[in-house]
């Protein structure tokens, strides 16, 4: 049995503009030690998905299943799912800053989380632990720094103390919502060591969200992409990295700095995501793709499995979209294949045609 | 801290000086020679010449400031045209109706103003949120006098639950202090706990929305203590804030109530030497209505840097 396995998630919000489609169904595995990075823009549902997941999105309309050793998330009470939270599954987010009370000290607000699941420890114990972990996730002199309000951290000294509060209780799945972002590039990659050593001694699941596939690259062992609420392409991290398939997976690739070797220019994705109260017609993506054909604006792609596994299709490498399934990969061979399909799959007063004109005289 | 109190209470002495010189000039800029009124209408010009030597009026402007300065000092404002009173005294006499009434009513309003702010908050856009809000738009737009007329009728005269008017001074009997105040304790808290209910409800929908609430949820915290210890917590520090202005504000200024009610405070006193154009009474009131609001910035200076870590280090 996986750890958590989510199935079909549907996440909307009635709003006074209209019902808001956070996510549109998206289904993805966990399994106990593992990693699974989830990438997107902001306003792919990333964040949204996993939050739901532990009650943490109000007045939210939700659908779908997410079993979490079998029991199922959604379903639970108030009571029942307030004791998952912090034990079971632990949260990190982006800003550490916002996310640390301001008039609590951090080691109290630690403390306050380990006496809350465990009412047997008393408030010496649990300040000793809390001692101990901001010691473990590098903060130095905890035994002094316990006693620190959160404005006299560093942001990377934040960051860690919510490491430190999320491996309190020896959670399995810790959940990761853009935790580096906030913070300065060298503290990124520090945060981003610690996570990766602390993960391997506590062989606690992680789930990484994160905007940039450059900071999972190192870490994920399965990536999820996604846009406008929906999962584009979920691959092992090799079979994305390598072979690409999806336009948008492609290009997130293109987007990283040093990805593309040093002489080629950084090649960002063009026109903003998609409004998620009125979504484009077909492929969401379809009015920003360099690939556009006509089906693509009028029918919706499913993921289907793209790659080959010793002859057999490898279910574990899945895209939702209609380019032919041999055309992933950054290398030549794939972009003819690309450019074969994208001029048999394009006729001249196509709607796909009016897309790309409307891109090219932006 | 000693260092931030040092400051803040330079920073009160600054105003209050300020206030001295606005007042002082206002005594001259008022056309009546304050020397006829106190000698009274038959003075020969003898006389007045003698009062306005006697009084100082002669100096020259900053020795007569000077004086003022000194005298003020030593706690002495000089002797009202109508009473020839000390204004002190008369200050000390109506100070503790208005002492009572206000702080008493603080009380009752801040209490009753959080608890239906936090009910408002929790249970947003729900019926209960909307009674709320009727309930505080009919009690901020009610003239206080109708409230105090009608509360007065209702629970002193045709109840006779509570006893009807005046002050009865605490040390003189506690009782009969307590049951003499409660009416206009009520009749001052609806207004003001109209107005703190908004003021919390606002400000604690401001603070749920924030990230560090959503970790305490994260963190498995229960919904009870999510909202008070860490919900409340945050967002009391602009209820304080406005509390401590709004205490200092009233103490020079809740002559309504006091009308109603036949308490002789502050309130009262400064509209009757207004009235007659008592001028060192009313320099009296002005003064110390100043002292009371600079008093209760300091004291809130100094709640919120306990209330808030982030302030008592800057």
């Amino acid at each position: 049995m996986s750890l958590l396995e989510v199935r079909d998630l549907k996440v909307s919000f009635d709003t006074s503009d209209g019902l808001v489609q956070a996510v549109r169904g998206v289904s993805f595995t966990v399994e106990r030690g593992k990693t699974l990075g989830i990438v997107g823009e902001s306003g792919s549902g990333k964040s949204v998905s996993t939050q739901t997941l532990l009650g943490l999105t109000a007045g939210a309309l939700i659908d779908g299943e997410a079993l979490f050793e079998g029991q199922d998330l959604l379903a639970m009470t108030d009571e029942q799912l307030r004791r998952v939270r912090g034990k079971e599954i632990a949260m990190i987010f982006q800003d550490p800053l916002s996310s640390l009370h301001p008039l609590y000290k951090v080691g109290k607000q630690i403390a306050e989380m380990i006496r809350q699941h465990e009412p047997d420890v008393n408030k010496a114990q649990a300040r000793k632990r809390a001692i101990e972990l901001l010691g473990m996730v590098g903060i130095p002199e905890p035994g002094q720094r316990v006693d620190d309000y959160p404005h006299q951290f560093s942001g990377g000294m934040r960051q860690r103390a919510m490491i430190a509060m999320s491996l309190a209780l020896n959670p399995k799945l810790i959940v990761a919502d853009e935790p580096t972002t906030a913070l300065d590039a060298t503290v990124q990659a520090q945060i981003l060591d610690l996570m990766l050593r602390l993960q391997r001694e506590f062989d606690t699941a992680l789930i990484m969200i994160t905007h940039d596939l450059g900071v999972i690259a190192d870490l994920a062992d399965d990536v999820l992409v996604m846009y406008g609420g929906k999962p584009v392409e979920h691959a092992d991290r090799r079979s994305l990295y390598y072979r690409p398939h999806h336009p948008y997976t492609k290009g997130l690739l293109e987007s990283i700095p040093g990805s593309t070797g040093a002489k080629t220019r950084l090649k960002p994705i063009g026109g903003q995501p998609p409004s998620l109260i009125n979504l484009p017609t077909g492929c969401a993506f379809h009015p920003r793709c360099e690939y556009v054909m006509d089906r693509c604006v009028t029918e919706e792609p499913l993921l289907a499995a793209v790659g080959d596994k010793d002859g057999f299709p490898d279910l574990g490498h899945t895209s939702a979209c209609w380019l032919p399934k041999e055309a992933a990969g950054l290398d030549a061979e794939a972009e003819n294949l690309r450019q074969e399909a994208v001029a048999l799959g394009r006729s001249a007063d196509s709607p796909a045609a009016t897309v790309v004109d409307a891109g090219e005289a932006q | 801290m000693l260092r931030f109190l040092i400051r803040r209470i330079l920073f009160g002495i600054l105003v209050l000086w300020i206030v001295t010189l606005g007042v002082f000039l206002l005594f001259f800029a008022t056309s009546d020679d304050p020397a006829a009124r106190f000698a009274g209408k038959s003075a020969t010009p003898a006389t007045l010449a003698l009062v306005r030597h006697r009084l100082g009026l002669d100096d020259p402007l900053p020795v007569q400031y000077w004086h003022f300065l000194t005298r003020l000092l030593r706690g002495d404002l000089g002797y009202s045209f109508a009473t020839q009173s000390p204004v002190t005294d008369m200050i000390k006499q109506a100070l503790p109706a208005s002492l009572s009434l206000i702080l008493g009513a603080a009380v009752l309003w801040l209490a009753a103003g959080i608890v239906a702010g936090v009910i408002s908050a929790t249970r947003a856009r729900t019926l209960l949120d909307r009674g709320i809000t009727l309930a505080v738009l009919l009690g901020i737009s009610m003239p206080a006098f109708i409230v105090g007329l009608t509360l007065s009728y209702v629970f002193a005269v045709k109840l006779q639950i509570f006893p009807q008017t005046q002050y009865v001074p605490i040390q003189n009997n506690p009782l009969q202090w307590f049951e003499h105040m409660v009416l206009p304790w009520i009749t001052l808290a609806l207004l003001q706990s109209a107005i703190y209910t908004r003021l919390t409800r606002g400000s604690l929908l401001d603070v749920l929305g924030e990230d560090y609430i959503r970790t305490a949820r994260a963190k498995g915290l229960p919904e009870r203590r999510v909202i008070y210890r860490h919900g409340l917590r945050s967002a009391l520090t602009p209820v304080v804030t406005q509390a401590g202005v709004d205490i200092g504000v009233l103490i020079g200024g809740t002559l309504v109530t006091e009308s109603v009610f036949g308490l002789q405070g502050i309130g009262q006193l400064t509209v009757q030497s207004l009235t007659i154009g008592d001028l060192p009474v009313i320099m009296g009131v002005v003064l110390i209505a100043a002292f009371f609001v600079v008093l209760g910035n300091l004291v809130v200076d100094v709640v919120y840097s306990f209330l808030d870590p982030r302030v008592r280090l800057s």
